[in-house]
């Protein structure tokens, strides 16, 4: 009888062969059923047949949006034109996210089947991979991965004697965020400017060149041999109702096995922390994950047993995005994570639009106000609606749901975000305008330990009397606390103060 | 063609497919305020990057609010154009604006002209919510053109006229997020780059990001000293735009005001650079008849098509991106350049005032003109033969603070002898003046006859590229027009494939010709207004009682008294000039 602790939390699907062959070697691939499925296709189905095999499996991008694989490939299989493209985007950029980097450097070859696989759907015989320069590995791994397939006639002209010719080029991303927005990433690998412009026209219509484009996403496109070969009914039979088969998802922060799983749609949090990742390091209080990147949102206690799937994780007020899942704990601080978030946006916006521009940027002071404990209660409003203006104006994904880590803290924690205005204290005591340190004097023996190691001088005392840390001048690094062998400095989390 | 009918604010209305939600709002009376956007109606100039997101809306069943400018209509479709959340959207999309925007509205060149300040004004700002860092950038100052970065709004229309319109390529968005800017490549200051300074960048600029750089106090200083003799020269463009800073409607023609404000703010002279642009007709169409001739004796040699030469703008481009070809634009100076070496030497002695005590100033549409002047071909033992160029709105601004009372100046006329002008000199502002101007006297010369139409109506039109074929008494001359230099671009790399078959070629780097130049009243958008201009301009050729270059006396006087021949020795010691290449100009990076 199946039970909650013998099934099998992880499945791999995208991840198959990774850790598993040789990359570097296209037999060991082969020998693993690789390009099985492009004969497949190019033997038994049309183009709209194997659509319409997409369609059934309900395999959706897992890029972070969701749109369904199969519908998007109908489009650009519509699309007229004497000359089309299919793009697979790598630009990772999410910070703490390899899911895509360890598909393209362990089993390249699914990636080039599925794109020969979309270049037959849609009428393309052209493939481009944008991948970011700062994956040297994948890259290597790709060349060798091409060269090999074209070597052995599963890409090129008439592939497998079908009369298909598909070829793949690699073009190099900058490492620039927005570069993973679909037309962001087209006008990069055209050499202009890499910032998004408004949709439509869809790259289904008019994308790289101006012809039609299908772009998607590393781990969707490592999806699609399996659904051929073992058919859609079985995809479909994994995961929830409008969310089949499994999602890669990078677990890191404060959690014991931080890494890669890979597991079926509909998977609680709670498995994920608990069994899979081995739960909160150091057995402290789980606080908050946060899902989808700088975009999405932190989910907290209460939504442990939400199965995850695209529509619950936006419900929740989060989104999947391409599956970055941070655990935070106790110690740490929800204004400030929002804060980190908002950070890494205003440097990763284009700078296009103003909302996402100067919106982001003013989310940013005012958090920082706050967390220097100078914030006001009107900040919390200001907060609110410049999200949603943001939100509601911005040109682009990106900008779109920049605000997402602001409303989903506001949201989960706005007890937080009240302490640091009106009480001026961060609980996780993270920051350091709001705590201090304090010399317990009866505990302090004078040994001048923390004075000496004191990189600002703010710890006065003459030895063998008690010490005195004068917060004006600490910096709080913490280095007294650790050198102190008495226990005698503690924090105070209420704030002094200052002059 | 499909029409589409949906609902604006409650008002049905049918339009065409494809039409944006702004078209089709402004059908039924409803004006959408935009920012970024920027269209010159029938001129092919559309700047619509959707980055300013001022001009949103809210369309029934969409989740966040759509811009109007770039959302197309679709069947159905509910529009609100001024609900409370688009009105809190919009006018907190202009505060974040003032609020990463220098406060210094009383001292900025564009007060009164800047698009952000009327938004402002129209949405009724009166306070800014959003207090934060403000992003800053070095200032950049060209010969023509001063960069000042810290008042951009990212709205890219320099970039759309820099890249799309005339394919100069000189300023383009970089860097990401807040400290996004638009510059020249790896941040290089203007002058480092292939900037042609045509200033069309700066005619449609919305704020005081990019202006020209304002030598009105450097002609106040020079008028205040005893010691020098100032004059003045005028551009064709200048009488037609001029009455625009004056609240008179465009294309209201004030040469007569013009020469009356000129004269009160103490200029000596005032004459006209038209003068001098029938100077040019004389020397540049001798030199077309010259090669042509030569072509037509079978001169392997001979350097066809010839190009016109007039505009700095031009010039310019052709220097950085056609080396190869500097062999055939007219050795001719520019009318402005022409006007200041015969001022300093044949006017000069006429007068007796020596060079160093003659002060020639020009007023010109133009603010490529500024470097032209500037150049050191131009010079004589470092005295420039014109001194300072102002722009038309300069010019406005000296008359302004001189306490004219503009609109009721009597009219009154250039002097002599360097103020007498024909027709065809007037329509140089003009796209397709100039080498309608230099055909009416070649025709004449070259097959002694008289024109019996003196307008060449195939070589008008708005067209960016245009080509006619003139019948001179036998011989077909194949004549090319191109305004907007991606349009020259196109007839230039036409040229240097060996594919062209004209015999002249009229290229000028503003759309529409000099009335369009980046020195005239701010068009806001509008190209009526542009369109104004260019008939003020042939009205005032009708005008004229001579329209023929070579009929002007005080040009048959010149070459009497002091020139001899056109395309003589004097004349190429004076008026004719060489071209340098600059496309391989070192490059250096700055560092803050």
């Amino acid at each position: 009888m199946e039970t909650p602790v013998n099934k099998p939390k992880q499945l791999r699907i995208a991840l198959r062969n990774c850790g598993m062959l040789d990359p570097e070697n296209i037999a060991e691939s082969i020998v693993r059923d690789a390009y099985q499925a492009l004969g497949k296709v190019l033997k038994e189905y049309s183009p709209q047949e194997c659509i319409n095999i997409l369609k059934q499996s309900g395999l959706r991008g897992r890029g972070g949006a969701g749109f369904p694989t199969g519908l998007k490939w109908e489009i650009a299989s519509k699309s007229k034109s004497d000359q089309k493209y299919v793009v697979c985007n790598a630009d990772e950029g999410d910070p703490g996210a390899f899911m895509d980097r360890s598909i393209l450097e362990g089993d390249p070859h699914s990636v080039l089947e599925a794109m020969a696989i979309c270049g037959y759907c849609i009428g393309a015989d052209k493939g481009l991979i944008y991948i970011r320069a700062e994956y040297p590995l994948a890259i290597k791994r790709l060349k060798i991965a091409i060269s090999q397939a074209m070597e052995w006639g599963l890409l090129g002209k008439n592939i497998l004697g079908s009369g298909f010719n598909f070829e793949i080029k690699l073009c190099y991303g900058a490492g620039a965020f927005v570069c993973g927005e679909e037309t962001a990433l087209i006008h990069s690998m055209e050499g202009k400017r890499g910032e998004p412009t408004n949709k439509p026209p869809f790259p289904a219509t008019s994308g790289f060149m101006k012809k039609p484009t299908n772009v998607n996403n590393v781990e969707t496109f490592a999806n699609i041999a399996p659904i051929i070969l073992k058919g859609p009914e079985w995809f479909s039979s994994i995961g929830t109702k409008n969310s089949k088969g499994t999602k890669v998802f990078a677990l890191a922060g404060k959690i014991n096995h931080v890494g890669l799983i890979e597991v079926p749609m509909g998977t609680s949090l709670r498995e994920i922390i608990y069994e899979i990742g081995g739960g909160i390091k150091e057995n402290k209080k789980f606080k908050a994950v946060q899902t989808g990147g700088p975009s999405g949102g932190c989910l907290t206690e209460k939504h442990l047993d939400t199965p995850i799937d695209y529509e619950n994780l936006i419900a929740a007020g989060s989104m999947m995005g391409s599956g970055g899942m941070i655990v935070m704990d106790e110690n740490d601080c929800m204004v400030s994570v929002a804060k980190f978030y908002l950070d890494f946006i205003v440097g990763e916006s284009c700078g296009k639009c103003t909302p996402c521009r100067i919106g982001n940027k003013r989310l940013y002071e005012i958090l920082e106000r706050i967390t220097q404990g100078k914030g006001v209660m009107k900040d919390l409003d200001k907060l609110k609606n410049l999200s949603y203006i943001i939100k509601d104006t911005a040109l682009c994904g990106l900008g779109q749901t920049s605000p997402n880590p602001v409303f989903s803290t506001l949201e989960n924690f706005y007890d937080e975000y009240y302490e640091h205005v009106v009480e001026k204290k961060c609980r996780a005591g993270h920051c350091k305008n709001l705590f201090h340190y304090v010399i317990n004097e009866e505990l302090c023996v004078g040994c001048a330990a923390c004075k000496r190691c004191c990189p600002v001088h703010a710890i006065t005392g003459e030895k063998r009397k008690p010490h005195y840390i004068d917060s004006n001048i600490c910096i709080r690094c913490n280095e007294c606390i650790e050198k102190c062998s008495f226990d005698a400095i503690s924090i105070q989390l209420e704030p002094k103060i200052l002059v | 063609m499909e029409m589409i009918e949906l609902s604006i604010d409650n008002k049905v209305l049918r339009v065409k497919k494809g039409t944006t939600i702004l078209k089709a709002a402004r059908k039924v009376g409803i004006e959408i305020p935009t920012l970024c956007h920027m269209e010159l109606h029938n001129m092919n100039i559309e700047n619509k990057p959707g980055s300013c997101r001022v001009c949103v809306v809210e369309v029934d069943g969409r989740r966040n609010l759509a811009p109007a400018c770039i959302t197309e209509v679709t069947p159905g479709m509910v529009v609100n154009t001024h609900t409370v959340r688009v009105l809190n959207a919009r006018k907190t999309i202009v505060e974040l604006l003032i609020s990463d925007h220098p406060y210094d509205c009383l001292v900025c060149a564009k007060s009164g002209n800047c698009d952000l300040q009327s938004i402002a004004h129209k949405f009724g700002i009166r306070r800014v919510h959003f207090k934060g860092e403000k992003s800053t950038y070095r200032k950049d100052t060209s010969p023509s053109i001063i960069r000042d970065v810290d008042k951009c709004i990212m709205c890219r229309r320099c970039e759309m006229m820099c890249n799309e319109v005339q394919t100069v390529g000189a300023l383009s968005a970089v860097n990401r997020g807040f400290i996004s800017v638009v510059a020249p490549a790896f941040e290089m200051n203007l002058e480092q780059s292939s900037c042609t300074y045509c200033g069309q960048c700066v005619s449609v600029c919305p704020t005081g990001a990019l202006t020209e750089v304002d030598s009105t106090n450097k002609v106040l200083l020079a008028l205040m000293d005893k010691s020098k003799t100032v004059i003045v020269q005028t551009a064709p463009s200048v009488r037609a735009a001029l009455g625009e800073e004056f609240g008179l409607p465009a294309g209201t023609l004030v040469t007569g005001k013009m020469v009356a404000a000129l004269r009160r703010i103490g200029f000596k002279y005032v004459f006209d650079t038209d003068f001098a642009a029938d100077l040019t007709i004389m020397e540049e169409g001798t030199e077309l008849l010259g090669r042509l001739k030569a072509h037509l004796a079978g001169e392997s040699n001979a350097k066809l098509p010839i190009l016109t030469s007039c505009c700095p703008g031009w010039v310019n481009f052709m220097e950085h991106n056609f080396p190869d070809l500097l062999h055939i634009p007219s050795t001719a100076k520019s009318p402005q350049q022409m006007f200041g070496a015969i001022a300093k030497t044949y006017f000069a002695d006429l007068i007796g005032v020596k060079r160093q005590d003659l002060v020639v100033v020009s007023v010109m549409p133009c603010l490529a003109k500024k470097y032209e002047c500037q150049r050191d071909e131009f010079k004589v033992d470092g005295n420039p033969d014109v001194d300072f160029s102002i722009s038309t709105r300069e010019l406005a601004d000296l008359i302004k603070q001189s306490n004219i009372d503009f609109l009721n100046l009597p009219d009154e006329d250039f002097d002599t002898p360097l103020g007498e002008s024909t027709g065809a000199s007037v329509i140089f502002g003009n796209t397709g003046g100039v080498i309608e101007a230099a055909c009416r006297t070649a025709y004449e010369l070259y097959t002694g006859k008289k024109l019996d139409v003196i307008e060449f109506e195939s070589l008008r039109g708005k067209e960016g590229i245009r080509s006619a074929k003139l019948d001179f008494d036998g011989l077909t001359l194949n004549i090319g027009i191109a305004h907007g230099l991606s349009n020259a671009r196109k007839l230039l790399d036409d040229v240097r494939a060996g594919k062209s078959d004209y015999h002249a070629i009229e290229i000028m780097a503003c759309v529409g010709g000099c009335i369009a130049g980046g020195g005239q009243p701010y068009h806001h958008g509008d190209s009526k207004i542009l369109r104004q201009r260019r008939n003020a301009i042939y009205r005032e050729d009708k005008n004229k009682t001579i329209r023929k270059s070579h009929e002007n006396p005080y040009i048959i006087q010149l070459y009497k008294d002091f020139l001899g021949q056109p395309c003589g020795q004097k004349s190429h010691e004076l008026l004719h000039t060489v071209y340098y290449d600059k496309s391989r100009e070192e490059i250096t990076i700055h560092h803050d």
